[in-house]
């Protein structure tokens, strides 16, 4: 079992300390590929947790079988194998969500997040951890991607959440909200450049909070005042 | 030393066990899901192109079934096409009622616009949908009847309606209409169109010829 002590620093290490998008930068190329407006980010950061926890838990189960000298072999397998079931299983029975999802699927193999986690993570702790730490580690590149695509949405096209009713159907196409009416819109936030830049300045802010906040620990001053 | 040699032998080879079960197991695992899920794809996949082809063609217009009537077309100049591509043949009552081609615009803002042509046997447009394309999104993809109804107004159109002379983008000085800062790929779409109608009046014949099948008892 798990103490709720326990429970939180996990949360804390996935969302703030080591979150994969802003400091340990692992994982940038869907990250930065894919985050051109909301619908998708969250789309794709979802897929990841869900993939992350499951490889995460099942490496965990395993790890006592796998000899050290094979385990990245093992783990890769484990991997691409579950990404290929859940890939199979959401064409078969979610089809409109492999709609959206479908061409990310697969890229999350690639992803190196994944395998990180697997390897630094669950290859050395239970099966209930482990899961807990990839759904952290999961939520927290979730939350730098839905970031990402709003700010590049909301510059490059003036809208927020266009795209909603790919998935969750056409009703949904009202909830798309028009921030900036009559907006000429910005492609360079669009393309991929426009990814690199408000990415950078995303982890600029956080490191700018985090200096900020050890000046003030130093000087004795709480944060929050 | 020779115990040492041994010692690594079984370490490798025990090493190796491991490895191939790991194996073993994720192939069965893939295995046994793909046997379950293929039917269901596969059927998922007829009924997807199904509807496609309805986008473009009327259901009302046919009562064969449109994916057997599929024939292969070689790479032709008018369809913009490279490769081989299809047409399905839509029949009503046995007679000819009207087709659906695939088409290329090839001259794109960047690469081709894969398209989907819907042609009624008087050799009016029924409905055109852009399968794939790599335009520059939030520009050149209003296009994509997902992102807006611009290619809606090709239905109705077809080689008299209107003339050759303003088959073009409203720009050009034709009817068509495009969006300012995004010219080039709504022209090779009207093109891509237009080429698509001359080919169909250039075969009309054959296709209205009643199928070559083995004749009805």
């Amino acid at each position: 079992m798990m103490t709720m002590n326990e429970f939180r620093s996990l949360f804390h290490n996935g969302l703030i300390k080591q979150n994969t998008g802003l400091v340990q930068l692992l994982g940038l190329c869907p990250l930065l590929a894919i985050s051109n407006n909301v619908v998708n980010a969250l789309s794709l950061g979802l897929a990841t947790t869900l993939v992350m926890a499951a490889s995460s838990g099942a490496v965990s189960g395993v790890r006592n079988f796998v000899p050290n000298e094979i385990r990245i072999p093992v783990f890769v397998l484990i991997i691409a194998a579950l990404v290929t079931v859940i890939d199979l299983s959401m064409n078969a029975y979610v089809h409109p969500l492999y709609l959206v999802l479908g061409i990310f699927i697969p890229l999350i193999t690639t992803n190196c997040i994944v395998l990180a986690r697997a390897d630094a993570f669950a290859a050395k702790n239970r099966p209930l951890q482990s899961v807990v730490d990839a759904i952290a580690m999961g939520f927290g590149l979730t939350l730098v991607l839905l970031v990402l695509g709003a700010i590049r949405e909301l510059a490059g096209k003036g809208t927020l959440f266009s795209g909603i009713d790919l998935v969750f159907g056409e009703a949904a196409k009202g909830w798309v909200l028009h921030v900036l009416p009559n907006y000429h819109g910005f492609l360079l936030a669009i393309l991929p450049p426009g990814a690199f830049i408000a990415l950078g300045l995303l982890i600029a802010a956080n490191n700018g909070y985090k200096a900020r906040a050890a000046r003030h620990a130093r000087a004795g001053v709480p944060v929050a005042a | 030393m020779r115990a040492q040699t041994q010692v690594a032998l079984k370490n490798a080879l025990r090493t190796g066990v491991i490895l191939f079960v790991f194996a073993l197991v994720g192939t069965a695992m893939l295995a046994f899901t793909h046997d379950r899920t293929e039917p269901v794809i596969t059927r998922g996949q007829l009924a997807e192109k199904r509807a496609l082809l309805s986008q473009v063609l009327p259901a009302s217009l046919y009562d064969n079934d449109l994916l057997s009537s599929q024939q292969s077309v070689p790479p032709n100049d008018r369809l913009g096409t490279r490769q081989t591509s299809t047409l399905w043949l839509a029949r009503r009552g046995g007679e000819f009622s009207g087709i659906v081609l695939e088409a290329v615009a090839p001259d794109g803002y960047s690469g081709n616009i894969y398209l989907l042509i819907g042609i009624d046997a008087d050799g009016t447009v029924t409905g055109v949908r852009v399968t794939a394309h790599r335009e520059t999104p939030g520009l050149g993809d209003y296009i994509d009847r997902a992102k807006s109804a611009w290619i809606d107004q090709f239905a109705g159109k077809s080689l008299t309606n209107p003339d050759a002379r303003h088959w073009k983008v409203a720009k050009d000085g034709g009817t068509f209409d495009s969006r300012a800062g995004a010219t080039i790929t709504p022209r090779a779409v009207v093109k891509a169109v237009h080429g698509a109608l001359d080919y169909f009046a250039q075969h009309r014949a054959a296709f209205a010829a009643p199928p070559k099948k083995e004749p009805d008892a």
